[in-house]
């Protein structure tokens, strides 16, 4: 292990992280925006609007994130002229709105999943509580359905937005230089791969280390009738850290 | 488990004693060569995924000369010199120029080839009009003309995207003599090439030997050559074998398989079948 060569490496590293988090976190953002209409898709009655929200979340769920960003990337440069037409070409030429699309997708894939079970697994009780006082369907939804939804979601969130973290490292293989891709430009000049992937790796895990943190506490601070003393201690501690 | 446990011992302690022994004379009966299969047309792979290329027919001449068997494996062109050093096949064979950053950790043969550095552009792009004052570039220790030309060719390039491939000499090259050009990396040189088609680059740089063959291809008849010939300095003293430090016996034995090669012509007749010009080095 050449810890001089870790040295070196820690501050180029650390100035990709910005890169990372903000793939991560706009792909997350318009990922979930698409996703809570796809849910309400999923658990429709009407078969056609469940039935096209299934497809999509069967299609992009099938295939790996990796084939779809080429797809995306050099798909698109390969039909250029059909994406100049439609006036498109200007958004698909940048690599970042290709690398944003192709994560905003794929979160959004998972995420209707993630959402619509939840939506499914809100108690009857409170909902026909809600119905009982008079609210309207969209009230319902407003005031009960969904924060008592989102709350069954969040661990299962948490573990999609650690996964998105880590997924943005596909964007270094469409020339965006995110904390993988000046790994990988490190070790091409110092030809020192473990020493280099060991730092990236830390990153990662420091990243989200502070996500499981942070979903842990809003976790605790959207349920208030589940916590115990146990509970309130580790929210204290965490939020100490 | 026990057995396992016993395995892993007799192969730590024979680790050690290779380590700690003296350099014995090695019988190579079988080498194992690594190439990138993706670089056209040194190494790349045919419609039915079979190896092809310059590379591949010269590792077959230089084995048979050589008298050993020899297996060709694939390797990813960013992890080609770890994998070496690793110990997960005996030398490289992948159009790898020799170059001083990489001489630190593996050492090369002799040059089998030496092919100056062109830039490359889509027909139509004002690039092609940059005239140099210079047709060749030495670049091993650059003189004030040679200054004033590259600073000519950063003037063309201003606000223009160079693709290069990561972990090559021509990475090196943009990064330390023309610094203020934007990058684009690409971990095979055929994405780039796909993204040079397509205008999300204006300009990419390579040896002369894939370029040439590239523009009489289909993916390439809309790319034209411009710009000084360069050599030398980051680019290095021509294209070689890479092998272990280590395995001196082993670069000796290519050294003379290639000498032989180019004695007798073969490399040159390799050179016009497969680039279309003799790119043999000329010492």
């Amino acid at each position: 292990m050449d810890f001089d060569a870790m040295r070196d490496a820690f501050p180029k590293l650390i100035a990709a992280v910005p890169t990372t988090l903000t793939l991560a976190a706009v792909s997350l953002c318009l990922g979930f925006g698409l996703a809570v209409p796809l849910a309400l898709m999923r658990v429709s009655k009407s078969r056609l609007l469940s039935g096209l929200a299934y497809a999509y979340v069967y299609v992009i769920r099938s295939t790996p994130l990796l084939v779809q960003m080429f797809l995306i990337y050099y798909g698109s440069g390969q039909f250029r002229a059909f994406f100049e037409a439609a006036g498109l070409w200007v958004l698909f030429r940048d690599a970042w709105f290709c690398a944003i699309l192709a994560l905003t997708l794929s979160t959004a894939a998972y995420s209707t999943e993630i959402i619509r079970g939840a939506i499914q697994a809100v108690p009857l009780g409170q909902v026909e509580a809600a119905r009982a006082v008079g609210m309207s369907g969209v009230l319902q939804f407003r005031r009960v359905v969904f924060p008592i939804a989102m709350r069954l979601a969040l661990p299962a969130y948490g573990n999609e937005i650690i996964l998105m973290v880590k997924s943005t490292s596909l964007a270094s293989t469409i020339t965006i230089v995110e904390v993988t891709g000046v790994a990988k430009q490190i070790i091409s000049n110092t030809f020192q791969p473990v020493e280099v992937f060991v730092i990236a790796g830390a990153i990662y895990l420091s990243i989200n280390f502070i996500v499981s943190r942070a979903v842990t506490v809003t976790e605790i601070w959207l349920n208030p009738h589940l916590r115990t003393e146990r509970a309130i201690r580790s929210t204290t501690a965490a939020a100490i850290h | 488990m026990k057995i396992f446990k016993i395995n892993a011992m007799v192969a730590i302690l024979s680790g050690a004693a290779c380590v700690g022994g003296q350099a014995v004379a090695k019988d190579y009966k079988n080498i194992s060569i690594a190439t990138e299969a993706s670089y056209a047309p040194f190494d790349y792979k045919d419609a039915g995924g079979n190896l092809m290329g310059f590379d591949i027919d010269l590792g077959k001449d230089l084995c048979s000369r050589m008298k050993v068997e020899c297996t060709v494996v694939e390797q990813a062109w960013d992890g080609i010199i770890p994998s070496l050093v690793a110990g997960r096949y005996d030398v490289i064979l992948a159009a790898m120029d020799i170059q001083p950053a990489r001489e630190k950790i593996i050492s090369f043969t002799q040059p089998y080839i030496r092919t100056p550095i062109r830039f490359i552009a889509p027909a139509g792009s004002p690039l092609l009009e940059f005239k140099s004052d210079l047709d060749s570039l030495a670049l091993d220790d650059v003189s004030p003309e040679e200054r004033a030309a590259l600073d000519k060719l950063g003037e063309a390039l201003k606000g223009k995207k160079v693709g290069v491939q990561v972990s090559t000499t021509t990475e090196s090259f943009m990064k330390e003599l023309l610094p203020n050009v934007e990058l684009a990396s690409y971990d095979t040189a055929d994405n780039m090439i796909l993204d040079l088609n397509s205008g999300r680059i204006d300009a990419s740089l390579s040896s002369l030997a894939r370029l040439k063959p590239l523009t009489e291809k289909p993916e390439g008849k809309n790319l034209k050559i411009f710009g000084p010939n360069m050599t030398g300095g980051p680019f290095g003293k021509g294209t070689g074998i890479g092998v272990r430090k280590e395995d001196e016996q082993l670069r000796e034995m290519f050294n003379k398989a290639i000498a032989e090669a180019i004695a007798d012509g073969t490399m040159k007749n390799l050179s016009m079948k497969w680039f279309g010009y003799d790119a043999t080095p000329l010492n």
